[in-house]
């Protein structure tokens, strides 16, 4: 698991390629698959500032435990993600999910099932 | 692992906040002296915290219409709607309230809580899909939890967020149910009702609007958001209160729907619990027809949120992003807020502190709601309290800024 709390300078994610709320989005696939890298980065990006301490976030991080966010910051960032990767991830499903890890697993599966 | 180990944060979030010898949450009115003004703690207090937008709690007539029940039916109906506690006047509220509206049915519950709880949940279920907005209050989301639907966060106000949800369920089977606001709870402001009912429609989603805070206040015969944005008839269920602008207690939930009744047998929150006692029901009957009479209280709640939001506005203070009978005002942090809301206590007003996790986007306010039969001298007298509070507080600075800022009626 590379450690992905360094800081280091972002790569292009998906974040940044999707023509939002643009009635041609739903036509278009996005030009870039996600790939898992991605979307961990891009969680760990909105995890960045409720890092406890300097434990790195990593991907077997547990969200609500290790963390400083609460759970209405977690809603809010599922609500970002879900607009990066172009997916929706019913609030049940957050419910269950607890690990930087699930968390991208679920995006992932979302996005292949469209 | 105790019982309540689960709460240990909140616990010391809680202790934070009663550090500072009051507690917002355990205030007692010792007695209320009308809808303005209370005695808590020994002393007359000024009241702008208390969603009593109309003042009608002490009307009159509402006040002889409830004592008159209660000497003929009653002190309460000792039963739910299904069983004993179906009376003629309930009947004959839900029938007023659904002429208010221009619908062909109407349900009373015993809370406006119970009649979102119910209804979002019984509305849709299994394979369905309920999308709300974030910012939405606490019974809907309890109401979230109590559905087999699947249910999606919108962002706060955003039309194009509900609508990327929307198009992302694609040709997906189920039912489409959209929950929104009239008026927001904490900061008052409202929702961009036509933006949003015509993404709803493009996308063949029911609309539920929840008016709790805007009956009265809103649509020129006070029906609320609905009306004044002129979409009454493209939403499917409009859900309200008793709690605020009419002074009692109790919820509703109209529609036009044929079927409409069949929820008489489904809601558990209205078919398990007893029916508004008939003082109350006498209450709200004669509240709506005070509603309706008297337009100029509509007028007067205007004048007075204006004249609070601008005061407030112009010494730098910042609010809610419009106009409402719900002023929030924004502060650093939750122990600044408990302390400002403590001295203004101290100096003999009474507003509301919200903190998180009850706030959205985890802000810190005081949350003071307008009452039309607030005089202008009350709420001159309140911004110059918090002005001089907030100075002192370092919360704005000593120069008042000009700002204007449009109306919303
Ligand atoms: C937006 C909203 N909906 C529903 C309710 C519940 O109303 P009631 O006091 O009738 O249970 C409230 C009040 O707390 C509210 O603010």
């Amino acid at each position: 698991m590379p450690d992905l709390g360094t800081g280091e300078p972002l790569l292009r994610t998906a974040h940044q390629l999707i023509v939002e709320n643009d009635d041609i989005a739903s036509t278009l696939e996005l030009p870039r698959l996600a790939s898992r890298l991605d979307v961990i980065r891009e969680i760990c990006r909105h995890l960045a500032p409720y890092q406890a301490g300097e434990r790195p976030i990593v991907g077997a991080t547990v969200i609500a435990k290790d963390l400083t966010i609460d759970s209405l910051a977690i809603m809010d960032m599922v609500m970002e993600l879900e607009d990066s990767f172009d997916v929706s991830i019913p609030m049940n499903v957050v419910a269950e999910v607890h690990t930087v890890d699930q968390l991208a697993d679920t995006i992932l599966d979302l996005r292949a099932k469209r | 692992m105790g019982l309540f180990d689960r709460h240990a944060g909140l616990l010391e979030a809680y202790r934070d906040v009663r550090t500072t010898g009051a507690d917002p949450f355990q205030i007692r009115m010792e007695r209320v002296l009308s809808p303005t003004e209370a005695i808590i703690n020994g002393r007359k207090m000024l009241l702008v915290g208390t969603n009593n937008y109309f003042g009608l709690t002490f009307d009159p007539s509402c006040m002889e219409a409830a004592i008159e029940a209660i000497r003929a039916e009653g002190t309460g109906t000792t039963g739910s709607r299904i069983a004993n506690g179906s009376y003629s006047e309930h009947v004959l509220l839900e029938q007023e309230i659904a002429e208010f509206y221009g619908k062909k049915h109407c349900m009373v519950f015993t809370t406006g809580y119970q009649a979102n709880l119910g209804v979002i949940s019984t509305l849709v279920g299994q394979g369905d899909h309920l999308l709300i907005d974030a910012d939405s209050h606490a019974s809907i989301y309890d109401a979230c939890k109590m559905t087999q639907a699947e249910v999606v966060r919108f962002k706060h106000n955003d039309p194009s967020s509900l609508e990327s949800r929307l198009r992302r369920l694609g040709d997906k089977p189920g039912n489409r149910l959209v929950i929104l606001e009239g008026i927001y709870s904490m900061l008052g402001d409202s929702a961009p009702l036509r933006e949003f009912v015509d993404v709803c429609k493009k996308y063949g989603a029911y609309v539920l609007v929840d008016e709790a805070h805007s009956l009265g206040a809103l649509g020129e015969t006070g029906r609320g958001l609905c009306e004044s944005t002129g979409v009454l008839d493209d939403c499917h269920f409009i859900v309200g209160t008793f709690s605020k602008t009419l002074g009692a207690i109790g919820g509703y939930c109209v529609s036009n729907d044929p079927d409409f009744d069949i929820l008489r047998v489904t809601v558990r929150s209205y078919m398990f619990t007893a029916s508004l006692p008939p003082s109350i029901v006498a209450s709200v009957r004669q509240a709506l027809r005070v509603v309706k009479a008297r337009p100029e209280l509509r007028t007067q709640l205007w004048d007075n949120v204006a004249t609070l939001y601008d005061g407030l506005a112009a010494q730098g203070f910042k609010l809610g992003p419009e106009h409402g009978p719900v002023v929030g005002v924004h502060l650093p942090d939750r122990m600044t807020a408990v302390g400002f809301w403590r001295a203004m206590l101290d100096a003999g007003i009474y507003v509301n502190v919200a903190v998180p996790p009850a706030t959205p986007n985890g802000v810190s306010l005081l949350r003071c709601s307008v009452c039309a039969v607030h005089t202008r001298e009350q709420l001159e007298h309140m911004i110059e309290v918090m002005t001089g509070i907030g100075r002192q507080l370092g919360v704005i600075s000593g120069t008042p800024k000009l700002r204007v800022v449009a109306g919303s009626r």
